[in-house]
This record gives C-alpha cells, sequence and structure tokens, in this order.
C-alpha cells in the first residue's frame, strides 16, 4: 500500500528526474562521449586543420606537436605521405558514425521485424525463423563480415550490409522471446478481447514495450558496428581507396609502427573511447528505460 | 551428455559440414565478384579469359560445379587455389599447425589466469576488495581480442620493446624443422632454445587471445563457486570442522567445475574465430591470416577449404567439451 501511495503521489517530470539518476553516472559519461563523437563528425569540415587526404611528403612522419619535432600545424603529426593524423581521424570517426547509425538501425528494424513475426504467430513460423537464426550463429561472424564485405566488394554500401547481415540476429533473438513474453501478459488478453486484430496488438501494444530493450540493443550495435568498420578497414575491404577510417590508420601505422607509432595509437584510443561510450549509454539506458527497475 | 548422445552427435557431424559447404559454395557464387578478373593481366583477350574461367569451371551452372567440388573434396582432393596455385589440402596442412600451436597456447594461459582471478575473486568473497577483481573481470570481458592485440603490440612491443611484434619466428634464424609443430617439435627434441624463440613471438598473439576468454573463466567459475559453496555438502563440511582452503578445493571445486567446461567450452569456439584477426595483425603465418588473403584474393577454393577446416575444428571443439563434461560429471556417466 505504501508502495502504491507512493507510485502515484510521483509526477511524470520527476520520475523523468529519478530516471536519469538512476542511470547514473554510466548514462552521462556515455551521452558525453556519443555526444562528442557525433558532434566531431558532424562538424568535421569546420573542425579539421586540413584536407585529410592531402599529402605534403615534404612533412612526412612528424611526430605530434608537443614532441621535438613536431609542428603545430599538425597538432598529432602526419603519416607516411605526409597527411594529417588529426584530419584523418576526424573524417574517419564520419565514416565510423555513419556505419554505426545505418548498420545498427537496419539491423535493427530486421531483427524486429523476424522476431515480432516468430514470436507473435509461433508453430512453424517461429520454428522456421528460429532455425534460421541457428544457422547464422554457427558461422564466426568476423569470418562471415570479410567474407561478406569481400565478395560484395568495396563501399560503405557493402559494409554495411555485411554488419546488417550478420548482426540481424541479436534483435530477432530477444524480441522473439520478448514478445511471448508479453503476449502472455493480461493486456495482451484485454486486447485481443476488445478485438483487436493481430497486428493491431503487435504496433499497438506489444512494440511500444519492446522500446526499452530495443533502444538499449541498439546502442551495443552502434558499438559493435564501428568495431566491425574498424576489423574490415583494417583488413583491407572497407571503403574504398582514400576514404579515411581508423582501421585504415591503423593498417598503416602497422607498417611503420617503430618510426611512427602514434599512428597508430591514436585511431586505436579513439575506437576504445567510441566503444566504451556506446556500451556505458546502453548500459545507462537501460537502468533509465526499464520498467522493472522504474516500478 | 550420456554415450548415446554422443554418438548421435557424431552422426550429425557429417550432415553438418554438407550444410556449411553448400551455404559457403552458394554464397561465394551468387554475390557479384571475380576472382578471374583479380587475377588476369591488364592484356588479357576476352578469349584468355573464358580459357581461365573454363579451366577453373567457373563456366558450368553453380549445381555442376558443386556436384562436381564435392565429389572431388569426398575424395580427399579440395582443388587449386586460384592465387598461389597450389593445392588448398597441403596449404592448409602446412599452416594449420601454427594456427592450433597458437590457440593451445592461448588456451592454457586463458584457463591459468581465469583460475587464479576466480580463485582470488572468492578468496575476497564478501570483502571490500571483491569489487576490484570484478572490474577487472569486466574490463578485460569488454574489450574484444583484436583491440587488445593492438594495444599488447603497442604497449609491450612498441612502447617498451619487450617482445616481437611479426611473425612465428625470426627470419635470420635458419632452422629446419620435420614437422609444421614448431613448437611442438622443439620442445620433443630438447631444442629448448629455438622452443624460447618460438614462445616469444607467440606470447603476445596468444594473451591477446587469451585475455577476454580467461575474463570468461574467471567470471563463470567465480559464480559456480559462490553457489557451490552455499550449498548443504559444503555448510555440513564446515559443521565438520574443515578448513575453507579445504573445503574450496576438495568439495566445493570438483562441482564448480562442470558448468565452467561445459560454458566456457561453448566460448572457446570465439578464440579460434578470434585467430583470423589476431595472426593478422601479429602478421602470424596460421590459416587465420591465410584466410584473409584468400578473401581478398577472391580465392574459391582456398576459402572453401578454410571454412571447412573451421568447421571441422568448431565441430571437433564443441564434442570435446561435451566428452570433458560427460567424464567430470558422476550423473552423466553413469546415466
Amino acid at each position: 500500500m505504501v508502495d502504491l501511495a507512493h507510485d502515484l503521489s510521483v509526477g511524470h517530470s520527476s520520475r523523468l528526474v529519478a530516471g536519469l539518476k538512476r542511470g547514473g553516472a554510466r548514462l552521462w559519461i556515455g551521452v558525453a562521449l556519443v555526444g562528442i563523437l557525433l558532434l566531431v563528425s558532424l562538424l568535421a569540415p569546420l573542425i579539421a586543420p586540413h584536407d585529410p587526404i592531402e599529402q605534403d611528403l615534404m612533412s612526412a612522419q612528424l611526430p605530434p606537436a608537443w614532441i621535438n619535432g613536431g609542428e603545430p600545424a599538425y597538432p598529432f603529426g602526419t603519416d607516411s605521405l605526409g597527411r594529417c593524423v588529426l584530419s584523418r581521424l576526424i573524417y574517419s570517426a564520419r565514416t565510423a558514425v555513419v556505419v554505426a547509425l545505418i548498420a545498427a538501425s537496419l539491423a535493427a528494424v530486421i531483427g524486429i521485424a523476424f522476431g515480432l513475426i516468430a514470436g507473435s504467430f509461433g508453430g512453424w513460423v517461429d520454428q522456421l525463423t528460429s532455425r534460421l537464426i541457428d544457422v547464422w550463429m554457427a558461422f564466426p561472424p568476423v569470418l562471415l563480415s570479410i567474407v561478406l564485405a569481400a565478395v560484395i566488394g568495396a563501399g560503405l554500401t557493402s559494409v554495411i550490409a555485411a554488419i546488417v547481415v550478420v548482426d540481424w540476429t541479436r534483435f530477432a533473438r530477444v524480441v522473439r522471446a520478448e514478445t511471448m513474453t508479453q503476449l502472455r501478459r493480461d493486456y495482451a488478453a484485454a486486447a485481443r478481447v476488445i478485438g483487436l486484430s493481430r497486428g493491431g496488438i503487435m504496433w499497438l501494444e506489444i512494440l511500444p514495450n519492446l522500446v526499452p530493450l530495443t533502444v538499449t540493443l541498439l546502442a551495443v550495435e552502434m558499438g559493435i558496428a564501428i568495431l566491425v568498420e574498424v576489423i574490415l578497414s583494417f583488413v583491407g575491404i572497407s571503403v574504398a581507396g582514400d576514404t579515411p577510417t581508423w582501421g585504415g590508420m591503423i593498417a598503416e601505422g602497422r607498417q611503420i609502427v617503430h618510426q611512427a607509432p602514434w599512428i597508430m595509437a591514436l585511431p586505436i584510443g579513439c575506437i576504445i573511447l567510441s566503444v566504451i561510450g556506446f556500451n556505458l549509454l546502453g548500459d545507462g539506458l537501460r537502468l533509465l528505460l526499464d520498467p522493472v527497475q522504474r516500478r | 551428455m550420456r554415450w548415446g548422445e554422443i554418438i548421435r552427435r557424431l552422426v550429425l557431424i557429417p550432415p553438418t559440414l554438407f550444410g556449411v559447404a553448400v551455404i559457403v559454395f552458394v554464397l561465394l557464387r551468387v554475390v557479384p565478384g571475380d576472382p578471374i578478373a583479380m587475377m588476369i593481366p591488364p592484356g588479357a583477350t576476352p578469349a584468355d579469359i573464358t580459357r581461365l574461367r573454363a579451366f577453373y569451371g567457373l563456366d558450368q551452372p553453380i549445381l555442376q560445379q558443386f556436384v562436381t567440388w564435392f565429389g572431388q573434396v569426398l575424395n580427399g582432393d579440395f582443388g587449386r587455389s586460384i592465387s598461389v596455385h597450389q593445392g588448398v589440402f597441403e596449404l592448409v596442412l602446412a599452416r594449420l599447425p601454427a594456427t592450433l600451436e597458437l590457440a593451445l597456447l592461448a588456451l592454457l594461459i586463458a584457463v591459468g589466469l581465469g583460475l587464479i582471478a576466480a580463485l582470488i575473486g572468492i578468496h575476497l568473497r564478501g570483502r571490500r576488495m571483491e569489487w576490484l577483481v570484478d572490474i577487472g573481470i569486466g574490463v578485460l570481458l569488454a574489450v574484444p581480442d583484436f583491440l587488445w592485440a593492438l594495444i599488447l603490440l603497442l604497449l609491450l612491443g612498441v612502447l617498451i620493446p619487450l617482445l616481437p611484434i611479426s611473425g612465428r619466428i625470426d627470419p635470420q634464424l635458419d632452422i629446419s624443422f620435420h614437422s609444421n609443430f614448431y613448437l611442438v617439435e622443439s620442445l620433443l627434441t630438447g631444442r629448448f632454445d629455438v622452443a624460447d624463440a618460438l614462445l616469444h613471438h607467440m606470447i603476445l598473439p596468444a594473451l591477446a587471445l587469451a585475455l577476454p576468454f580467461a575474463a570468461l573463466v574467471a567470471r563463470i567459475l567465480k559464480t559456480s563457486l559462490a553457489e557451490a559453496e552455499d550449498q548443504d555438502y559444503a555448510q555440513i563440511a564446515r559443521a565438520r570442522g574443515f578448513s575453507r582452503p579445504e573445503i574450496l578445493l576438495r568439495e566445493v571445486f570438483p562441482n564448480a567445475l562442470i558448468p565452467t567446461v561445459a560454458l566456457g567450452g561453448v566460448q572457446a569456439t570465439l578464440l579460434l574465430g578470434g585467430t583470423v584477426l589476431v595472426e593478422r595483425i601479429f602478421s602470424y603465418e596460421g590459416i587465420g591470416n591465410m584466410a584473409i588473403d584468400a578473401v581478398i584474393n577472391r580465392d574459391f577454393p582456398l576459402i572453401q577449404g578454410l571454412v571447412l577446416t573451421f568447421a571441422v575444428l568448431f565441430i571437433a571443439l564443441n564434442l570435446a567439451v561435451d566428452l570433458v563434461v560427460t567424464l567430470l560429471d558422476p550423473r552423466l556417466r553413469h546415466g
């Protein structure tokens, strides 16, 4: 009874405040890191000191500005072709963000659709979808995405396609299980009693209840998509030619790691910060949105 | 897992491998991308291209190609690599020992580290220091193996140049081996200086593969140990006056081992899959590094051979885990 009274007295706005508190430091650090990443990639042309593909062979392999021999014009130094490392890092963030946003969203849409269908129809539809997911999970994901990206050919689309094709199962499995759970609840039965169609129940009742779960998964998937893009561009089968990528910078830096270790170290730092950012954001959102924790 | 179940699993292996073969074969051929276009010199005439395509059988319908290829595979012939111009079977067989040695070393390191971390964690159970162990495990688990490879390469290979970062052995060392199991062979024949050089090259890649897996082993084992310690038999042993280390070692540990092997074993395939990138990063000449080259060169026969090899390894590993669990668990042994 005390709990009930307490619940009633708490208004909507203070519930949001409570939620933000519950998300805690993780949520805020996650929001900050992801926010910086988005801002940097959005404003890349404004904040990059140089054109990322502009070569200056006269000033190749310059160390960062604060080390002896560095130049203030190149804050993070230059690579073996004399390209500005800071500018390349900034434009690489752009590639990473585009891949993360599009690939993760597409994987989510496809995975949620499959999960909803399997979870709500049950029977042979569910059997078929589940077996499909099982077969998918039997392949090593990294090898599968490398093979996929390679056979489709270089380009942003092929990277995104490889991630979507490999990772939709993450959403499908979870959404399928959650749909089944929700359909057993009283509110779903009530919706059936008042004569809502299967599609109506899915759209009006089940889907809104899946939001906390899928938003969390989406944030985590964006971190995974960034890692896969890095892997593919490291291997050399991501976007074509000149486009700067963190993975490409690591691969180039690997060749001259003894002479210019910063070329490899800096993109690794960016990747770690981005991935931690998305993971913390996912964690924070789960705590913020989870209806069980909210109660 | 009973013995009948294991026999059933053995029977299921050929159809599973057949399924993998079909999927890879079809996947490589339905998507655009032409291996012949990758290998022709700029001056090739259309007639040359047609001849090459016919030579590798790529002008046949997919079903026909598959029947031909699979028939040859059944006779132990995996075809010829398009990019290296050698038999796929010989190529894979020459490189496989390098990957097996690396994966095995990584597994040993992971189990060792995981065991130590779990025991420290359970020893500190309920004390303030416990959260330090948990956070350490969490961080190790959150960073994937290929990032560990890059971090270790920079830290221990470049910043503090303790260990070599490329290849399997120093190229200037001219050593001949009878087999491709360099490490095992040098250990067995007592050439410990060679083994030492090999291990120096293997430690960083093996550690990169081991760290996330060690964290996983530690987490599962620590949870299982905590659960087992709360069971009646452990309480009774305590009531009978056994010390805590004795109870942990004699009563709790054997029972915590079963879920650890069962759950950890399934994840060990991830360690095996991780060799692909980690070998690439450390220029280690195993089948993972070879797989990336094969994919870049669109070397269809080699990709098919390598994917089948990985599938066989995955299945063998899962089966081995089930066998070990069966041997460990008296309920299943007599079931």
